[in-house]
């Protein structure tokens, strides 16, 4: 085993994401069962091997910053859970 | 004739030469969905009404403008993790809801900006996360040539609308084969173009770093069309390519004579479908007929590719996937705390697949194990990148199966996690290093399920990869095998 229980709820927690217990069993089993597959990749020698950065290559691109978009709150508030005038309406984060 | 049933360059003469209106054609399609997509389930959302409009617009543009683009007229589906102004967009999740973009994807814009009909949104796995269009939250999608089996995924519905004649061609996206795997599965032709070929601009992200659009067609040709029409620099897309578009319709003269063909020892191991093997060993064959040069080379980390991809796509994913926080958009359930608003909103919202896609991610990223999992993947991403680079200074294009076996029966894998990622094992590598690569019907096995034939070339010659296709598909009459659309 390479993977607990504990760790697992402590990934979920990381990631936001509530588990029910039967989740819990089913992810601990089928994680690790997948990380131990990626074990695979220890019988390669990868000290000099400069880890991967952009698929063609590609440098920076840079753009000027400048608004390119129209004011349209009632558009981007459409699709709000909830909203106040032209607010987005979140929970209460400080108490 | 059923006007559903043409491919594009041929509904696009066919429209300038007046023998229909786009209109028709585009009834002609609604038509077929309306006959046939209860069964197939291939759309999650139809825009029938705006569709009719487009069309009827077209028909006025072709009258003034003859040399109007191919696509003016022509009705295509577009996946539904492409953002569509005013079209309801889900990507297979519960967590968009009725997600209603406010504005379109880069391609969508330039489907509609070259007169094209868009006939709706087609199913995929959540978030394009799967290999058989199971791990959609709304329903499994079935391929039309054995409604019991798999479409492949994740694109599996457009695949599955373009084999069943449910549009003329289709946009799909393709992160590690979800164009490609299921292209085969439904025996059509889908091209993953270069990284960087085509703007990624409004597509619901899963992998930005293998994340790429493409095609799903009846034959070479459309891609090629599609291709040259989708494809090019995006100021809103910084990592689109500023390359100019070349003429793919140039590449397509039939001439293989001298073309340097690699063929991947490490792609012909057991645990293939023997059909498989014996269908790509007969499609090699007929190119060398026509004057290929054939060579075996090696890939040599071939074997490392799924490991590699699924330590980078999850950990991509849990990131790109972190957004979908019930605040601006999307699923919210209040609860007691913001952190439990978070937890128990994104437990409703995202499906089993999604979940553990980023539990993994996170995990692979979290402290004490970034360096043995993602740094040490992206070390070896770097190793199979140089084998392509190396096997390209020797060859034009590699072929290879573009899957082990032919689609699967529905229910076949979705218990096992590890068995459905091995599906992909012919593809990923190609996301991983940024090549393009096409697959295309190159035959069928003994229960009458298509087989696919997977054409890689070199960054940003997908030129070559059309040449070597469309010279295939000229001496065979694979492509114009069409499904009966009945039960096993």
């Amino acid at each position: 085993m390479k993977l607990t229980r504990a760790e697992v709820q402590r990934v979920a927690l990381l990631a936001r994401l509530r588990l029910t217990a039967a989740e819990e069993s089913a992810l601990t089993e089928q994680l690790d069962n997948i990380l131990g597959y990626m074990d695979k990749l220890n019988e390669i020698d990868t000290a000099d091997i400069e880890p991967f950065s952009h698929a063609s290559n590609g440098v920076n691109a840079f753009r000027e910053d400048r608004v390119t978009n129209q004011p349209n709150a009632d558009a981007l508030l459409a699709n709000a859970p909830d909203r106040d005038a032209t607010f987005f309406k979140v929970p209460k984060i400080l108490e | 004739m059923n006007l559903a049933a043409l491919t594009l360059h041929e509904a696009s003469d066919q429209l300038r030469r007046r023998e229909f209106s786009s209109r028709e054609l585009t009834e002609a399609v609604f038509e077929r969905i309306a006959a046939t997509d209860g069964k197939v389930h291939a759309y999650l959302t139809l825009a029938r009404d705006a569709a009719m409009e487009q069309a009827k617009q077209a028909d006025q543009r072709l009258k003034l403008d003859q040399a109007a683009a191919p696509l003016l007229g022509i009705p295509i589906a577009v996946k539904d993790n492409f953002l569509t102004r005013a079209l309801r967009t889900t990507c297979a999740s519960k967590i968009l809801g009725d997600f209603m973009p406010p504005y379109d994807a880069t391609t969508v814009g330039k489907l509609r900006d070259a007169g094209a009909v868009i006939v709706g949104k087609t199913n995929l796995d959540e978030f394009a996360m799967g290999s058989s269009a199971e791990n959609s939250a709304f329903f499994s999608t079935r391929n039309p040539w054995n409604l019991e089996r798999i479409p492949g995924g994740s694109s599996g519905g457009s695949a599955a609308a373009v084999a069943a004649d449910q549009c003329i061609a289709a946009l799909g996206t393709d992160t590690g084969g979800s164009i490609r795997q299921p292209a085969a599965c439904c025996g059509v032709v889908g091209l993953k173009p270069t990284y960087g070929r085509v703007s990624r601009y409004g597509i619901i992200a899963f992998a930005s770093s293998m994340d790429q659009v493409g095609p799903l067609a009846k034959d070479v040709r459309d891609a090629a069309l599609l291709l040259e029409s989708i494809a090019g620099h995006d100021p809103a897309d910084s990592t689109s390519a500023i390359f100019a578009v070349p003429q793919y319709l140039e590449a397509l003269d039939g001439n293989v004579k001298g073309l340097r063909v690699g063929v991947p020892k490490e792609y012909f191991v057991s645990g293939m479908q023997p059909e498989v093997e014996q269908a790509v060993r007969n499609a090699i064959r007929e190119l060398e007929k026509n004057g290929a040069i054939i060579e075996e080379i090696s890939l040599p980390h071939t074997e490392y590719a799924v490991a590699v991809y699924y330590i980078v796509a999850t950990a991509e994913a849990s990131s790109n996937l972190a957004r979908y926080d019930g605040m601006r958009f999307g699923h919210r359930v209040d609860a007691k705390d913001l952190t439990e608003t978070y937890m128990i909103s994104r437990d409703e919202g995202f499906g089993a697949e999604v979940k553990r896609r980023i539990m993994l991610g996170t995990y692979v990223l979290s402290a004490g194990y970034y360096d043995a999992y993602y740094l040490k993947a992206q070390r070896v991403r770097t190793l199979i990148r140089k084998d392509f680079d190396d096997a390209f200074k020797r060859c034009d294009v590699i072929l290879t199966p573009t899957a082990p076996t032919a689609a699967f029966k529905i229910g076949e894998k979705t218990q096992d996690p590890l068995q459905m990622y091995l599906s992909d094992i012919y593809t990923i590598s190609i996301n991983l290093a940024g090549l393009p690569a096409i697959s295309l019907p190159c035959g069928f096995d003994s229960d009458g399920m298509p087989i696919g034939l997977q054409v890689i070339g070199n960054h940003f010659d997908e030129s070559t990869i059309f040449r070597t296709a469309h010279a295939y598909e000229q001496a065979t009459e694979w492509h114009k095998k069409k499904p009966a659309l009945k039960n096993a």
